[in-house]
């Protein structure tokens, strides 16, 4: 999925990207179970793979632990890889025992590890005979999220793909709908669900739908917004159903969510004047939250470690929106096509790097001493300890951060560390 | 193949960077796919550690895997010797690299580093965190103590009565719960005996200290999960004697000075005799004796659970009801220890058999990791944590020990405190009646338990209009009870309320089980205050 050669459609212009080969400090795909199980609220993701696959799971959930969760893993051990057990009939097991004691869940996805890949476990296989046993209560699918093939958000990206294969076809005379794809939190999804009938769309549909009955449908007459800039594969799936992707910013700030809204409304062709009158308030609005940052932001430069493919249009924001300056701007794949219209706003001369050595890339940070590093869990304390101010970048995937209301919100994530440094007395610790 | 919810320990490989980022000078380079990468946060969240932990990681990816994993392997090798320049390295590979076989060992051999690079075997499918500390302990310590080793028949030397005995402290390590703070006690008691510590490992220790190990007169263990086959071995190489006394609690710490001192002659009486802990008094002062036959839970890893049974027991009177650990490795020890207290042993890394089995005993206070606190905390029962698997709590910023008498402070404190002290809960009945302590007050200061939360307050508070169902309490360990429902008419659900409300759970608890046990379909005032007569020890 990171193949460098595949997808390159537009050459990038004005901007240097630096292609890196070397150590990756990034999650695998698995970790976005932490945010797909609480999205999708009757499906159940059950890794197969090894101990190190549930360990990352639940050292990236890290508070979660409150309640039983929705996702698990069936640990494969030496009697599975020696043969002396059948490994489908040892899955069957686990998942006949987890459906007992969670009668609750509809839709149960196996998820592929790099264990299970090496091995060649077929899950897909296995997702099609359980299903089969288990329909109609519950529906079993499968994806990959391993970390040979899967960066951190890519887990999504191939979640989603299974699902889109999944969604049921539009009538061929269907009337034309809107789909929106990318798991977004609730709040979030109803805003723009709002905003689109404000402008007289009401038929949106959403991709990972919060219950597994409400998979929306599919056809010709689809017209999709990627609302998440990692969603190469899943796009690939909804075009081979028929539906057309509009190009757009991603809806991150005033700039993206306008742009974002405004080609989406265009292609069920309602006026601009009509999306400008409808918009503006909430433009306004986001403008007010936007200005309580600005001066903390304007100037500050900024560093981004390679994460979530977030990197760029968030690049973009706080370049154009808060007149942040970036130094480097890395992330763990390009995809030209989807990312081309934030690529276009991005400063021109921009330094984007293109997956990691991280050992030189921290060489490269400490050297040009960003105002703001965005970075892992993994580095932020040791670069906080040298003196640097750093922004967790998994908390953009958990917080809000979509469309004109959570601008603001946005802008605080990347205001609090350097609020938080200034109140201490700046300095190293 | 398992199903898995949480799990107490990680990997094997998980263990051997715990060793790796105890010590100084050492580096691990780790044949893995980028999400195990994962595993630095462990270090630098959860133990807030200020560099990234010594280990490189190749991120092979699907891609490589029909090329050349092995040259990306030595490439990483020879890259983090250049780059980091350590005294010693080891290598190894994690499961998945394990599936792909490229030998680790012989690649980093091949590329004749000037430095010892010392090779991992840690099988992923069978082992975990534990025994991977453990065993990457014991390699480290065979390759560079090993040249050190007299040869075989050689008698020890005799000590030189002249200089203070030597001795090494093995076992604390990066992730260890409290182990920090353990080493300083512990380093005290040492020296008020008179001994001198050669070298505490692996935390803090470069393997030039490692290969130093032999020259010390015994070793003291602290933590045998992590140093016991270590051990084993330096006592067969080097004829040394091992104190494995775990100095947890006022007992167990003035046994492990009476252990200490038998080994070296020395005379114990100065520091027997002086005033120790203040356990020893606040255990015997008035306001305890409400801890009397208070119910205890007990699991974690072997030292932590062994050494708490024995202080809640010995030092604060109360009653054991359920031992266990995760510790596979050490499940003898905690099973001999169980039958002290007439138990038998939990023994299982399944969190819901844990689970289940705190849910059946409703003990009144729960001691474990930080997964049984988050059972107890989801069953309303008060805990505190005693063992690893740690989380950024059990990193306090004061000192905060286990071991020694200062740690038996700790352990009086962090214990007591949660079951709330007696005298309140007298006085608190005195009261019960007084506006603020009406039926639905909640504690003053934690607003969120007045409001019934849907799991833990649930059996704690309940409306009037809406009688108890109770077909599913303890459904499982009751297998005889049928389908029976049992209510509360409205005089028991009044004067149950009139029960403070931090014991109305169990009494609402205990009622509705004595009510099932006898089929009884209706609970009277009659019922709850036969419940009490049956219940009250
Ligand atoms: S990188 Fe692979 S082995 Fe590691 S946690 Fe992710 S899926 Fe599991
Ligand atoms: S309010 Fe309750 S919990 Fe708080 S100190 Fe008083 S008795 Fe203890």
């Amino acid at each position: 999925m990171n193949d460098l050669s595949a997808s390159i459609s537009a050459p990038l212009e004005c901007n240097d990207v630096l292609r890196e080969r070397g150590q990756r400090e990034v999650f695998c795909g698995l970790t976005s179970i932490v945010w797909l199980h609480r999205k999708i609220q009757d499906a159940f993701f059950l890794v197969v793979g090894s101990r190190t696959c549930a360990h990352l799971i639940q050292s990236a959930a890290g508070v979660m632990i409150f309640a039983e969760p929705r996702f698990a893993t069936a640990i494969i051990d030496d009697r599975d890889l020696s043969g002396v057990a059948e490994m489908n009939e040892e899955l069957d097991k686990v998942v006949t025992r987890l459906i007992q004691r969670r009668p609750d869940i509809k839709l149960l996805f196996l998820v592929g590890s790099c264990p299970s890949e090496v091995i060649k476990l077929d899950l897909s296989r296995a997702a099609q005979r359980l299903s089969r046993q288990l329909m109609p209560d519950v529906r079993v699918l499968s994806y990959s999220g391993s970390g040979i093939e899967t960066t951190f958000t890519q887990g999504e990206d191939a979640c989603l793909t299974t699902l889109a294969r999944e969604l049921p076809s539009a009538a061929a005379d269907a009337p034309a709908s809107l789909l929106i794809v990318g798991a977004l939190p609730d709040v979030v999804e109803d805003q723009f669900r709002r905003l689109f009938a404000d402008l007289g769309l009401g038929n949106v549909g959403f991709l990972p739908p919060r219950g597994s009955a409400e998979l929306p449908p599919i056809g010709s007459n689809t017209r999709y917004l990627l609302a998440q800039p990692f969603l190469g594969e899943t796009s690939r799936a909804l075009d081979d159903r028929g539906a057309t992707r509009l190009a757009a910013p991603f809806p991150f700030g005033i700039e993206g969510t306008s742009a974002w809204i405004a080609a989406g409304a265009q292609a069920f062709g309602i006026d601009g004047a009509t999306v400008e009158r409808t918009i503006a308030p909430h433009r306004e609005r986001a403008g007010i939250a936007l200005a309580h940052y600005r001066d903390v932001l304007r100037g500050k430069r900024f560093f981004f470690f390679p994460d979530s493919q977030l990197e760029i249009p968030l690049a973009r924001f706080l370049a154009r929106e808060l007149d942040m300056i970036p130094v480097e701007v890395g992330t763990p794949y390009i995809h030209r096509q989807h990312m081309a219209a934030d690529l276009a706003l991005l400063p021109p001369g921009t330094l984007i790097s293109e997956g990691q050595d991280v050992d030189s890339q921290l060489d490269r940070c400490r050297a040009a001493q960003p105002d703001i590093v965005v970075c892992g869990l993994g580095l932020a304390n040791p670069l906080e300890a040298e003196g640097l101010t750093t922004k967790w970048s998994i908390e953009l995937l958990f917080s809000p951060t979509h469309g004109f209301e959570q601008a603001g919100d946005l802008a605080e994530l990347f205001a609090r560390p350097l609020i938080r440094r200034a109140r201490l007395g700046g300095g190293k610790p | 193949m398992k199903l898995t919810l949480w799990t107490y320990e990680g990997p094997p490989h998980v263990g051997a960077m715990r060793i790796a980022a105890s010590m100084t000078g050492l580096h691990y380079v780790l044949h893995a796919p980028q999400g195990d990468t994962y595993a630095d946060l462990l270090f630098t969240m959860i133990e807030r550690r200020d560099t990234r932990p010594p280990v490189t990681y190749t991120t092979f990816q699907a891609r490589d895997l029909g090329g050349d994993t092995a040259g990306l392997f030595q490439r990483s090798v020879s890259d983090a010797y250049d780059r980091f320049k350590p005294e010693a390295m080891i290598v190894g590979a994690s499961c998945t690299a394990e599936l792909i076989q490229d030998d680790p060992a012989g690649l980093a051999r091949a590329l004749d580093l000037p430095i010892p690079v010392i090779p991992l075997e840690l099988p992923s499918y069978q082992k975990k965190e534990n025994w991977g500390a453990a065993e990457t302990f014991y390699r480290l310590c065979r390759a560079l103590a090993g040249p050190h080793v007299p040869p075989p028949g050689t008698s020890r030397p005799v000590r030189d009565l002249g200089r203070r005995p030597l001795c090494n402290i093995l076992g604390p390590t990066s992730l260890g719960f409290r182990n920090r703070d353990d080493l300083v006690e512990v380093r005290k008691l040492l020296d008020r005996l008179g001994v001198d510590v050669n070298v505490v490992a692996p935390l803090g220790a470069s393997p030039a200290d490692i290969a130093r190990l032999g020259e010390a007169d015994f070793n003291v263990v602290l933590y045998p999960e992590i140093a016991d086959v270590a051990v084993k071995w330096l006592e067969r190489s080097f004829g040394q004697k091992s104190v494995r006394v775990s100095p947890i609690g006022v007992g167990g710490t003035r046994d492990f000075i009476e252990a200490v001192a038998g080994l070296i002659g020395s005379d114990t009486a100065p520091l027997l005799n002086e005033p120790t802990s203040r356990l020893t008094w606040y255990a015997r002062s008035v306001d305890s004796t409400y801890l009397n036959g208070k119910r205890v839970f007990i699991f974690g890893d072997a030292t932590h659970a062994i050494a708490a049974a024995r202080v809640a027991t010995m030092e604060l009177g109360l009653t054991v009801v359920g031992l266990g650990t995760y510790a596979r490795e050490f499940a003898r020890d905690v099973r001999d220890a169980a039958a002290l207290y007439g138990l038998e042993a939990l023994i299982t890394d399944d969190y819901l058999e844990v689970e289940e089995a705190v849910e059946a005993l409703a003990p009144d206070l729960v001691l474990g990791t930080q997964m049984e606190r988050h059972i107890a905390k989801r069953l309303g029962i008060p805990s505190a944590v005693i063992s690893a698997p740690v989380h950024v709590q059990d990193f306090p910023a004061r000192y905060s020990p286990q071991m020694g008498f200062e740690g038996a402070n700790v352990l009086f404190d962090t214990w007591v405190h949660p079951l709330m002290m007696g005298l309140e809960e007298h006085l608190l009945v005195m009261f019960r009646d007084d506006r603020e302590f009406h039926g639905t007050a909640g504690p003053s200061h934690i607003v969120r338990m007045a409001t019934p939360q849907p799991q833990a307050a649930a059996s704690v508070m309940s409306s009037e209009s809406q009688p108890a169902t109770i077909q599913d309490v303890n459904a499982e360990s009751q297998p005889d009870v049928g389908q029976t429902t049992t209510v509360w008419n409205a005089d028991a659900e009044r004067e149950l309320k009139k029960i403070p409300f931090f014991v109305r759970g169990k009494a609402r608890r205990n009622t509705e089980r004595f009510a099932l046990e006898r089929r009884l379909t209706e609970i009277t005032v009659d019922t709850l205050y036969d419940a009490k007569a049956h219940f009250s020890r």
